[in-house]
């Protein structure tokens, strides 16, 4: 091979060199670029997203529709200086059915108030046959001055409740939280589902 | 294909040989033969370490309960053997294969990047003392599995940090040797030697090559994404941080998968070397077969998911992978048969390399059977993980890829060293090969599939049998192995002269300088007809 052969191979090598060495660093970033890339993938196509609600709630076919009972809603202050009330006072629901009822709470002080309400049932048997799935005795509640709130309470009464009972009266009292608005150490409600 | 029958003649030492004596030798060498030669040793004492952990694991599972080592011990001794074997002894072997003969194969005095070549081997004992130390280190060896996967990685000792460096220089090694076979068989081919005229050992490593290129840069993304995970407060893949382990999953296996052809490809090389020139015939569908390696290095890039079924991932995407997979049986299908084709009414004879290749060809099908199998989504859902999985790997690292570098050495011994190996050694080697090779792995599917687990010290009661002839062959295996050592130390030493062609039935320019090779070959490039 002449001098000039080996002159344009050496060349050669070097273009090819650098191309091979650029797709090398190409493909490291490109090792980065899966990342967003995977994250777009599985928003675009819904997968292994954890906050995926698991679609729409199913049927609930234990509702028995064959008998209904009355539920009473009662509301009680123990020395707190807010007005609170249901919004409905009672209402008639299938055992089974899960239904909302809200309550009103204002807080007539000009300060903050921490409170925490305690249910009791009526009669008291009938308390192992109401589910609270969400309510907002579950924890503390903190209002400020002059605020007003509505507050959830979800439930449903269980089927197998004994056909005697054909009411049930859910009462809540509000005590207020030691410590006020400070956020104390919790007073666990006794009892209540 | 043959050239110039003195072409050889040139190789005389001029003027550039003047280089130091002793270990700088071997230090400062640019040699291609050197360095192959280094490669070659390397990967064998990688080889032998390896294997002794693998001694060490089947020591442990020689009986049901806890005797050799402890459970951490023992995840150590998986995971370092699986990075030692892929990464120090596999594919250290095919570079060494590629630098000794793709210069010869193709007509180049030497290959592209001479000094390069010397810094890709010289990368790789740091990366080995780096591997084989950290089982010193306080919290002992990465104990995670060859595959590192995250939160075990994040959440281990020094010893990962050791592993991931190793992996990144082991990395920089391969793709450098690899930048450097493309720009040799792009570049320094002799004249008239075109593409479709190369020996298929070059062709199977320029399309390695080029899979070296794409995936182990990827491959080092995620080790280092890794290292910031734990040191500097990334969270690509701490779910504590909002990562996600299984995007690690993801990237590895997508470098994964090509790895594994990485690994087999050249593999495919040797075999289509050394089965024509024992059969005397020339290799069965040429260009089938660069069509046939072409189409598998580019469908290894979609099928990754398929290491993954089990990380719970839509039905849809199951069928893809699993379809994709199950294409890629077709073109190793044709490589088979090929292989098979070339057999077919050859004058065949069965010297040691004929017997490695034919052994290979038995049982790398067999492995890519089991490969079917578990490329089945609904099968592999059982199999995941399992003992199974473990043999069918074996069955094509093992027997395939091993099997293939001893058909290729055994073939191109006679050249490196100008003496005839011992050819009684070299067939008794084979029979003990594979014979405790099948004792040892054969019976792990049964294992896999009653259910055995992968990579857990201790088993329950009724895999005892199986485990036991297991071990029993994987140390007959590993003891066989030796007589290798010796068949290589003894034609270094002497033996029979070798002609420059010893094999009748063998083609190539390699065999048209005299054996051993001289320090420099085809200064002047030969001409082909």
């Amino acid at each position: 091979m002449s001098e000039a052969g080996v002159g344009v191979t050496e060349q050669r090598n070097r273009s090819t060199l650098a191309r091979l060495v650029v797709s090398a660093c190409l493909m490291f970033g490109f090792g980065y670029a899966l990342v967003p890339f995977y994250e777009k993938l599985c928003q675009v196509l819904d997968v292994n997203n954890l906050n995926k609600q698991e679609g729409a709630l199913p049927a609930n076919t234990q509702v028995d529709a064959s008998r209904s009972v009355t539920v009473e809603f009662d509301a009680n202050l123990h020395r707190l200086p807010w007005s609170f009330r249901p919004v409905t006072p009672a209402t008639t629901v299938h055992p089974g059915q899960i239904v909302t009822i809200e309550y009103e709470i204002t807080n007539t002080r000009d300060a903050a108030v921490t409170g925490q309400a305690i249910p009791s049932y009526t009669p008291s048997a009938a308390m192992q046959y109401f589910q609270k799935l969400e309510c907002f005795c579950f924890k503390q509640q903190t209002l400020a001055p002059g605020e007003t709130r509505r507050m959830p309470v979800a439930f449903l009464v269980s089927p197998s409740l004994p056909k005697d009972i054909g009411t049930i009266t859910l009462s809540y009292t509000f005590f207020e939280v030691p410590g006020a608005s400070a956020a104390a150490t919790p007073v666990r409600p006794a009892g209540g589902g | 294909m043959a050239a110039i029958p003195g072409g050889a003649d040139h190789a005389h030492d001029h003027g550039h040989d003047h280089h130091p004596g002793g270990i700088m030798r071997w230090v400062t060498t640019t040699n291609h033969k050197d360095i192959g030669s280094m490669y070659l040793w390397f990967s064998f004492a990688m080889f032998i370490v390896g294997g002794i952990m693998a001694l060490v694991i089947r020591a442990e599972l020689f009986q049901p309960g806890l005797q050799v080592v402890d459970p951490d011990r023992f995840n150590q001794m998986t995971t370092l053997h699986g990075l030692i074997m892929v990464f120090g002894a596999i594919m250290p072997a095919f570079v060494g294969f590629a630098n000794w003969m793709i210069p010869l194969m193709i007509g180049a005095s030497d290959m592209a990047f001479a000094r390069m070549n010397n810094w890709s081997f010289w990368l790789l004992p740091p990366a080995a003392i780096l591997l084989t130390t950290s089982l010193l280190v306080p919290g002992g060896a990465a104990a995670s599995g060859w595959t590192l996967y995250p939160p075990l990685t994040v959440q281990m000792g020094i010893g990962m940090d050791m592993a991931i460096f190793a992996v990144h220089i082991l990395g920089i090694s391969s793709i450098m040797g690899s930048i450097n076979i493309v720009t040799t068989i792009l570049n320094m081919r002799a004249p008239g030697m075109t593409l479709m005229k190369m020996p298929l050992f070059c062709w199977t490593w320029l399309i390695t090559a080029y899979l070296v290129i794409a995936v182990m840069p990827v491959l080092a993304g995620a080790v280092t994404m890794i290292l910031t995970d734990r040191h500097f407060g990334t969270s690509f893949f701490n779910a504590a941080g909002g990562g996600d382990p299984v995007l690690y999953q993801h990237i590895f296996w997508f470098f994964g998968h090509p790895e594994v052809y990485i690994i087999a490809i050249p593999a495919f090389g040797v075999v289509s070397q050394v089965i024509p020139a024992f059969s005397r015939k020339p290799l069965f569908g040429y260009a089938s077969m660069v069509y046939a390696t072409s189409s598998i290095a580019i469908l290894s890039f979609i099928v990754w998911a398929h290491h993954m079924y089990t990380v719970g991932m839509p039905v849809a995407g199951q069928l893809y992978f699993m379809f994709a997979t199950m294409l890629i049986a077709v073109p190793t299908g044709v490589k088979v048969f090929n292989w098979v084709a070339t057999m077919w009414r050859g004058s065949l004879s069965f010297e040691t390399p004929m017997l490695f290749s034919i052994g290979f060809l038995f049982l790398f099908t067999l492995g890519g059977f089991s490969g079917l199998v578990l490329s089945m989504t609904a099968v592999d859902v059982q199999l995941h993980d399992s003992y199974y999985v473990v043999a069918h790997f074996h069955y094509v690292m093992v027997a395939g890829a091993l099997f293939s570098a001893y058909a290729g050495a055994y073939y191109w011994l006679p050249k490196w060293t100008g003496h005839m190996y011992d050819e009684k050694l070299g067939k008794l080697h084979f029979w003990l090969s594979i014979i405790f090779f099948n004792m040892t792995f054969f019976v792990q599917h049964f294992l896999g599939l009653a259910g055995m687990p992968r990579r857990i010290p201790d088993y329950s009661l009724q895999f005892a049998e199986f485990n036991m002839i297991s071990s029993i062959g994987a140390f007959g295996f590993g003891l066989s192995q030796l007589v290798f050592l010796v068949v290589v130390l003894k034609c270094l030493k002497g033996g029979e002269k070798a002609p420059a062609k010893p094999w009748d039935g063998a083609e190539g320019l390699e065999w048209t300088v005299p054996s051993p090779a001289p320090h420099h070959t085809f200064e002047t490039p030969p001409v082909l007809k």
